[in-house]
């Protein structure tokens, strides 16, 4: 005789038509965590993966040991960063409604993350990013309209017309190219990381993927290599709550905080308040000096949530609440890092409004600009021998040969 | 000129383009302190330091993946993977990776890995340390893959491979480490000692890539084959009797099409040979260039033996592998035929 099946199927606290329910989620006080000394043994920081580190409190103050105390000019810069990155968001998710670029991914909610994180870096340190990470592109100097021709495939496209839209790189500026495989840039990042420890230079390595990823057997190669070499890495999973449609406990979200994952590695993990660029900033802050000091691997998760949707393929409606994001307990990062410096007399509501019209401005002439040099289907177009070259580093004859077949049929085509 | 069989030529290679560049770093199970489980990594890691000869975790997948983050930060890298068998934990990085950061970041980005990896069978190592997957990595756009089939070879294509800013597949026959093998399990194993392509230079010279080589000139037949059965098919072509000219391929991506087509022009006659299962097998691509380039100058269908499509059966080995009978057997159909 059988039993009825007693297989633990997880389920989120809500799904659509649901009252929306963060009661899963363990917050700490801001300002409660304690900040430990960069080069403290890992097996004392145990404590970082269980709480939540925050600094700025539900009334925009900045509380406790973790505060970066950032210049006013800094918080300022980091919140055009913000306020551009979602303007940007804005106006390419508008592109893909109308039909002008075939993709596209936001990161509303998570722009935190990027410039949090980015600006807690040095220049010489190496970026993984996973496909979110459009802030830290722009927040390294990448241009609008670069960034725009790589989503149109258009004559300016870094990419030269090879990778669907927002699929970034940024070489010069010492940001990596986005793979659409999940996580398989962690063990890159790591092995970044192993080469500058080789080599003797105290350049680190850093690489994000979402709280899905982390179910990726990448993401176990890269904390197993950073661990057993002690790479000068930090390692960053971004849980925003949701992959497409499975919320974190299909990636076993429900038992323990994803920065636990180092743990049994003796990769300490920090678990942050991704919302909160203070935060951010502060704890990728204190990883990066701590793997630059030969301290190794710091595994921080971003506690945060994906505002809209997936990409532009999905509608969210169909499997969480409409009205979840405003229930979630951390806010929005843009807004609380405003509030902060209004109320540190920083900054104004008239000043942000100007600041959303000038990007609005910038985005939509740097949309006009990009445009100009092609879209998929507006002339000018890519030139169709581009398609042969980059496979090896020299063009072998086979691939010599195919392309004049094409060319033969179709002739060139810009 | 040295004496070498080879794993002493491999590892040659490895002490040669290590000692030229310092960018040079191996990595890989067991070839650090231990120097390999098939010894072709010996005595570097005492040579250049544990910063240059890297013990790695059981992990292919990780293995491939730092491998190109160590690229990509200016070294030059080669993994080993023990065995060619557990290379598919790494396949997701060799081939939606390591494979298309050139072309994926219009040449921004690339990484100059070589992946070393003994396979093939012949040992008693069954379906987990038999296999020949070369066919699975020759149908990547994006990286090079070569099998050798001698000391000579092996060496200077190694040096060619490490040097190469594109990712190499490297495949060694472990059954022809130590000894060329005819494809006769009956008879007693034989060394590198007596064989001309043992003769191996000491220093640096390179084996260029994308280049076969013809092992035997004649013109009754065209063999085209790599690896351990270039040896097999010289030793079938005297047991049947025909005047054959034998192609190792050394390369097979990309393919010396032009050697392959002289060769068949020539001889009017084609068998494709390799150790690999047959269905979509590299000698399948073979077949299709023969057809391709020399249709006009056949003057008999072209002939393939292979391993069946079978796993490598551990108890049949040898009815598994093509053996001399099994050649000889396919050079008689392609004799025989109009």
């Amino acid at each position: 005789m059988s039993e009825k099946p007693y297989l633990h199927i997880p389920h989120p606290a809500a799904r659509p038509g649901e009252e929306p329910d963060f009661g899963y989620l363990k917050l700490s006080a801001a300002g409660s965590v304690k900040r430990p000394a960069v080069d403290t043994r890992a097996s004392r920081l145990d404590y970082l993966a269980q709480g939540l580190v925050r600094v700025l409190d539900d009334d925009h103050n900045a509380l406790g040991p973790w505060d970066p105390k950032l210049d006013a000019e800094k918080l300022t810069e980091a919140l055009k960063y913000m306020t551009l990155t979602r303007a940007y968001d804005e106006r390419m998710l508008r592109m893909q409604r109308q039909g002008k670029v075939t993709f596209y991914i936001q990161s509303l909610g998570e722009e935190a993350v990027s410039i949090g994180q980015g600006m807690a870096f040095e220049a010489e340190d190496m970026m993984f990013p996973a496909y979110r990470n459009q802030g830290l592109y722009i927040l390294r100097g990448t241009g609008l309209v670069e960034m725009m021709c790589q989503c149109l495939s258009n004559t300016r496209d870094m990419c030269k017309g090879r990778q669907m839209p927002i699929f970034y790189q940024n070489r010069k500026n010492n940001v990596f190219t986005i793979s659409g495989n999940l996580a398989t840039q962690y063990p890159h990042a790591v092995g970044w990381a192993m080469g500058a420890a080789i080599k003797g230079e105290r350049h680190v390595a850093s690489s994000w993927l979402g709280d899905g990823s982390t179910a990726e057997a990448d993401f176990h190669y890269a904390l197993t290599f950073a661990a057993v070499y002690n790479a000068p890495v930090v390692l960053n999973v971004v849980n925003n709550q949701w992959a497409i449609s499975t919320f974190q406990g299909f990636a076993g979200g429900e038992r323990r905080p994803f920065a636990a994952r180092g743990l049994g590695l003796g990769v300490p993990g920090i678990r942050v308040d991704g919302n909160d660029l203070l935060a951010t900033y502060a704890v990728t802050k204190w990883a990066a000096d701590r793997a630059r000091s030969g301290g190794g691997p710091t595994l921080i998760e971003l506690v945060t949530y994906r505002g809209g949707a997936h990409s532009t393929s999905d509608d969210p409606s169909r499997y969480r609440p409409k009205e979840e994001w405003q229930a979630f307990p951390l806010g929005d990062p843009l807004e609380r890092l405003k509030q902060h410096l209004i109320k540190q007399g920083h900054w104004s509501g008239d000043q942000h409004e100007a600041l959303e019209q000038e990007y609005r401005t910038k985005v939509t002439e740097a949309w006009k600009e990009a445009v100009s040099y092609g879209t998929l289907t507006e002339p000018p177009f890519l030139n169709v021998d581009l398609m042969f070259e980059d496979v090896f580093a020299e063009m072998p004859d086979h691939l010599k040969r195919q392309q004049q077949e094409l060319l033969d049929i179709f002739g060139a085509s810009s | 000129m040295s004496r070498m069989n080879m794993i002493q030529a491999i590892n040659s290679a490895h002490d040669v383009i290590m000692e030229k560049d310092p960018s040079v770093v191996v990595l890989g199970q067991d070839v650090g302190y231990f120097g390999g489980v098939f010894r072709c990594t010996d005595g570097l890691q005492k040579k250049y330091g544990e910063h240059r000869v890297i013990d790695a975790p059981i992990a292919e997948g990780g293995i491939v993946g730092v491998a190109i983050g160590l690229g990509v930060n200016g070294l030059r890298p080669v993994a080993e993977i023990q065995f060619a068998d557990y290379i598919y934990p790494g396949f997701d990085q060799i081939v939606s990776e390591l494979s298309r950061l050139r072309y994926r970041s219009a040449g921004e980005f690339f990484s100059p890995v070589t992946i070393r990896t003994p396979c093939g069978g012949g040992i008693r190592g069954g379906q987990t340390h038999s296999q020949s997957p070369e066919g699975i990595f020759t149908h990547i756009s994006g990286i090079k893959t070569v099998m050798v089939s001698n000391p000579y070879d092996a060496k200077g294509l190694l040096i060619s491979a490490i040097e190469s800013d594109d990712p190499v597949v490297f495949f060694e026959p472990k059954r022809i480490y130590n000894g060329p093998f005819d494809g006769d399990p009956d008879k007693p194993s034989v060394s590198w000692a007596s064989h001309p392509r043992g003769e191996v230079p000491e220093g640096y010279y390179t084996v260029p890539l994308g280049k076969a080589d013809i092992v035997e000139q004649g013109d009754d037949l065209t063999i085209i084959t790599y690896g351990t059965i270039v040896h097999v098919a010289q030793a079938a072509a005297k047991l049947a009797g025909v005047n054959a000219e034998i192609i190792d391929l050394r390369t097979l991506m990309p393919l010396d099409v032009e050697t392959i087509r002289k060769s068949v022009e020539k001889t009017g006659r084609a068998l494709v040979a390799h150790e690999a299962t047959r269905f979509c097998g590299y000698g399948a691509e073979l077949v299709a260039t023969v057809q391709e380039e020399c249709f006009w100058h056949l003057e008999a269908p072209i002939e393939r033996v292979t391993g069946w499509d079978t796993p490598y059966p551990h108890a049949f080995e040898w009815q598994y592998f093509p053996v001399q009978k099994r050649l000889a057997a396919g050079i008689r159909k392609v004799m025989e035929a109009a």
